[in-house]
C-alpha cells in the first residue's frame, strides 16, 4: 500500500515537473487537504464551514505576511527572532500615536498611524541588519537582543497598559465586521485575479516564443488557468457564504487577506523576478561567490532585514486593528509560528532555498492545525506540543525529499 | 578595437618588475610576465613561489609595491577587480565562484543581470544570450536551467569560463583549472582552452604541476621563491628541464645562453 502510494506520488511529481509545476506545491496542497478533511470529520463538520474558513483566513494573514519576509531572511543564511516583539512594540507605538497625538476618529489618524508603524518597522529592521552586516554580529544574537529589547520597550512606552479602543477607520484594516470587501467587491477582486492569472500565462508564452524557446502545450496552460481561476473563485464563494451576524449580508474577503495576497504577489515577484531576490538567493547559496561576482552582500543584508521590518509593521497594523487594542504582550511567541511556517513551506535553514508561496502555505498548514485543535477542544499546552512535533516531522520529511531528489 | 601598427605587435599584457612584500617578506620580487594575443601561458612554481600573489596583482585583488602593468602596450592602473574587468581581465578561481542553488543562466549573469526598469529581470533575454555564448564556445550543457549543483566538474568549469567569455574577457586567468577533473573532463576543458586561444584570447594557467599544463601551454613562465626563474617556449624544452626550473631554479642550457640572469639585472 505504502509502496503503491509512493509510486503514484512519484509519477505525479514527474508529470507535474514536466509541465512546470513544482511537485512540492502539489504535495503540500495534498497534506493541507488531508488535514482539512480529517479535522472536518473529527469535529462533525465544524471545520469546513464558511465561518471557520473565514476566521482561518484572518489568522493566516498575520503569520503569512511575516513568513514571506522570513523566507528571504533564512535564504540569506540569517534568522530574525525579534519579529514577534516587533509587532508588539509597533502596535503600542501606533496606538499611542493615534490616541495621544492625533486623536482617534480624526481624518489623519488611520493613515498617519500606518505610515508611522511601517517606517518604524523599516528602521528597526535596518538597525538590526546593520549590526549583522557591518557589526559582524551573528543575526541570532542581534535579533535575540531585539526580541528582549523591543518587548520591554513596548512595556516602557505605556507602563504595560493596554491601549483601547482605536480609530474606527484603522479598525477596518483588521478585517472586523466592516473590514471586508462584501459580496460585490470580493467578486470583482476575484475576477481581477483571474484576469491577472490569464494575462501572466499569455505574457510568459509570448516572451518565450519571441526568443524561439519551447513553450508548454496550450492545453496544459489553459488547464492551469482554469484550475487556478477555480481556486480563486471558489475562495470568493466561500468567503461570501459567511454572513454578518443576524443578517443575509455577505462578509466577503477580509481586508487582511487582501493585504496578504498583495504581499505574497509582490514578494514572489521580488524573490523570483527581481535582481534583489536573485542576489539574496545567490548570497544564501554561496556568500563568497556572490561577493566575487560584485554583489554588495552587506548592503543587501541591511535591505533584507529592513524589508522584514516593513512586513512586521504591516502585520502589526493588521493584528492591532483586529484586536482593536494594543497590548504589550501582542505577538509573544509569534516568531516561532513565522519561522515554522517558512520551514514547513520548504525553506532550508542552511540558506539558499525557499519559496514565498511555500511559506504562505506553511502558514495555512500551521494555522489549520491550531484552528482544528481549538475546535476539538484540545488543551492549549497539548496544541503547542502537537505543533512542535509537526514542525520537526516536516523538516525531517523535507530533508528526506531533498536527499532523494539529489540521488 | 585595436588599430593597426604598434598596438597589434604589443603584447596583450605585460607586467614589468612587479614587487610585493608582506611584512618584510618578498612574496614577489621584480618579476616580469608577458602574455601575447591568442596564447596559452603556463605559470608554474611550487606553493609559495609567488605565482598566486603575482596573479592577484593582475586581477586587482592586491596592489603591487612597485612595477607597472601594460595592456596592449598602454600603461594601466588596476586598483580593484572591477578595474581589471574593465580591461577585459577575468579571473576564474579554483572554487569557480559559482552558486550551486542557481541555474547556469543565473550564474552566468550573477552580479551583471539583464534587467529592465525597476530592476526586474529579463530572464528570456538572459537565456537567449547565454545560449549564444555557450554555442560560440562549442559547448554542450544538459540544460541551461539545470542547477549548477547537478553539473559535472567539467561542466561547472565550462559555466565559469562562459561567464568570463560572455563579458568579453580578453585575458583569462585560470587557477589550476583541471586539478579536480578526471581524464575525460580534463581533455574537454583543454580543448575549450585551445578553442578560446584560437579566438585571440590570452590565457594564463596557474599550476604547481607541470603535467597539468605542459600539453596545453605555448610558453611557460616559472617562478621560485618570489623570483622569476625564466620563460621558455614549451616546444623548446623537455618536461625534465622544466622540472629543474621549478625545483632547483636552474635554467635549461639552451635557454641560459640567451637569457639575461635575474640576479644581475
Amino acid at each position: 500500500m505504502a509502496v503503491r502510494i509512493e509510486r503514484v506520488s512519484l509519477a505525479a511529481g514527474r508529470v507535474a515537473s514536466g509541465v512546470g509545476i513544482d511537485p512540492r506545491l502539489l504535495a503540500m496542497l495534498g497534506v493541507l487537504l488531508a488535514i482539512w478533511v480529517v479535522f472536518d470529520l473529527l469535529t462533525g463538520g465544524l471545520f469546513l464551514t464558511a465561518r471557520n474558513l473565514f476566521n482561518l483566513s484572518l489568522q493566516v494573514a498575520v503569520v503569512g505576511i511575516m513568513a514571506t519576509g522570513m523566507v528571504l531572511i533564512i535564504v540569506s543564511r540569517h534568522i530574525d527572532l525579534s519579529v514577534g516583539s516587533q509587532i508588539g512594540f509597533l502596535g503600542v507605538l501606533g496606538a499611542l500615536w493615534q490616541t495621544q497625538w492625533v486623536g482617534i476618529n480624526t481624518p489623519t489618524a488611520w493613515w498617519s498611524t500606518c505610515v508611522l508603524m511601517l517606517a518604524a518597522g523599516v528602521l528597526i529592521g535596518a538597525v538590526q541588519g546593520w549590526l549583522v552586516a557591518y557589526g559582524r554580529i551573528p543575526a541570532f544574537v542581534v535579533t535575540l537582543g531585539g526580541l528582549l529589547f523591543l518587548r520591554n520597550a513596548a512595556y516602557q512606552l505605556n507602563d504595560g497598559k493596554t491601549i483601547a479602543p482605536l480609530d474606527d477607520t484603522f479598525q477596518l484594516l483588521g478585517g472586523g465586521i466592516n473590514g471586508t470587501l462584501g459580496a460585490t467587491g470580493s467578486w470583482l477582486l476575484g475576477l481581477a485575479a483571474v484576469a491577472g492569472i490569464a494575462w501572466s500565462v499569455v505574457q510568459g508564452r509570448r516572451k518565450r516564443s519571441a526568443f524561439g524557446f519551447a513553450v508548454r502545450p496550450p492545453l496544459v496552460d489553459a488547464l492551469l488557468v482554469v484550475v487556478w481561476s477555480a481556486a480563486v473563485l471558489g475562495f470568493v464563494a466561500v468567503m461570501n457564504a459567511y454572513k454578518r451576524p443576524q443578517s443575509e449580508i455577505a462578509m466577503g474577503i477580509a481586508i487582511p487577506v487582501v493585504i496578504l495576497a498583495g504581499v505574497t504577489l509582490a514578494m514572489t515577484l521580488l524573490a523570483t523576478r527581481h535582481r534583489f531576490g536573485r542576489h539574496v538567493y545567490a548570497t544564501g547559496g554561496n556568500p563568497e561567490s556572490a561577493e566575487l561576482a560584485g554583489i554588495d552582500t552587506r548592503k543587501m543584508t541591511v535591505q533584507v532585514f529592513a524589508l522584514m521590518g516593513l512586513l512586521c509593521g504591516l502585520a502589526a497594523i493588521v493584528i492591532t486593528a483586529r484586536l482593536n487594542a494594543a497590548a504589550t504582550a501582542t505577538g509573544t511567541m509569534t516568531e516561532l509560528n513565522v519561522i515554522a511556517a517558512a520551514v514547513i513551506g520548504g525553506t532550508s535553514l542552511a540558506g539558499g532555498i525557499g519559496t514565498i508561496y511555500g511559506a504562505v502555505l506553511g502558514a495555512v498548514v500551521m494555522q489549520s492545525l491550531e484552528s482544528g485543535m481549538v475546535l476539538l477542544g484540545v488543551p492549549s499546552p497539548l496544541q503547542k506540543m502537537v505543533l512542535a512535533v509537526v514542525l520537526i516531522l516536516a523538516v525531517w520529511l523535507d530533508m528526506a525529499w531533498r536527499r532523494r531528489g539529489r540521488s | 578595437m585595436a588599430p593597426a601598427g604598434a598596438l597589434v605587435t604589443a603584447p596583450l599584457v605585460e607586467m614589468r618588475r612587479i614587487s610585493k612584500t608582506f611584512g618584510g617578506v618578498h612574496a614577489v620580487e621584480a618579476v616580469d610576465l608577458e602574455l601575447r594575443h591568442g596564447e596559452v601561458l603556463g605559470l608554474l612554481g611550487h606553493n609559495g613561489a609567488g605565482k598566486s600573489t603575482l596573479i592577484k596583482v593582475l586581477s586587482g585583488v592586491l596592489m603591487p609595491d612597485s612595477g607597472e602593468i601594460l595592456v596592449d602596450g598602454q600603461r594601466v592602473e588596476i586598483r580593484s577587480p572591477r578595474d581589471a574587468r574593465a580591461h577585459g581581465i577575468e579571473t576564474i578561481y579554483q572554487n569557480l565562484a559559482l552558486t550551486d542553488n542557481l541555474d547556469a543562466v543565473a550564474n552566468l549573469f550573477l552580479g551583471r543581470e539583464i534587467a529592465g526598469r525597476f530592476g526586474f529581470l529579463d530572464d528570456a533575454a538572459m537565456e537567449h544570450a547565454a545560449a549564444g555564448t555557450i554555442a560560440r564556445m562549442k559547448l554542450r550543457l544538459p540544460s541551461l536551467h539545470a542547477l549548477v549543483s547537478a553539473l559535472s566538474g567539467g561542466q561547472r568549469q565550462a559555466v565559469a569560463i562562459a561567464r568570463a567569455i560572455h563579458f568579453n574577457a580578453r585575458v583569462l586567468i585560470m587557477d589550476e583549472p583541471t586539478a579536480a577533473l578526471g581524464p575525460e573532463e580534463t581533455r574537454k576543458v583543454g580543448a575549450l582552452i585551445r578553442e578560446l586561444a584560437s579566438q585571440g584570447i590570452g590565457i594564463i594557467l596557474i599550476s604547481h604541476d607541470i603535467h597539468d599544463v605542459f600539453d596545453l601551454a605555448d610558453r611557460l613562465t616559472v617562478m621560485k621563491n618570489g623570483r622569476l626563474v625564466g620563460t621558455c617556449a614549451t616546444a623548446e624544452v623537455s618536461k625534465d628541464e622544466v622540472l629543474g626550473m621549478i625545483i632547483a631554479g636552474d635554467l635549461p642550457a639552451a635557454l641560459a645562453r640567451r637569457h639575461r640572469p635575474v640576479a644581475s639585472a
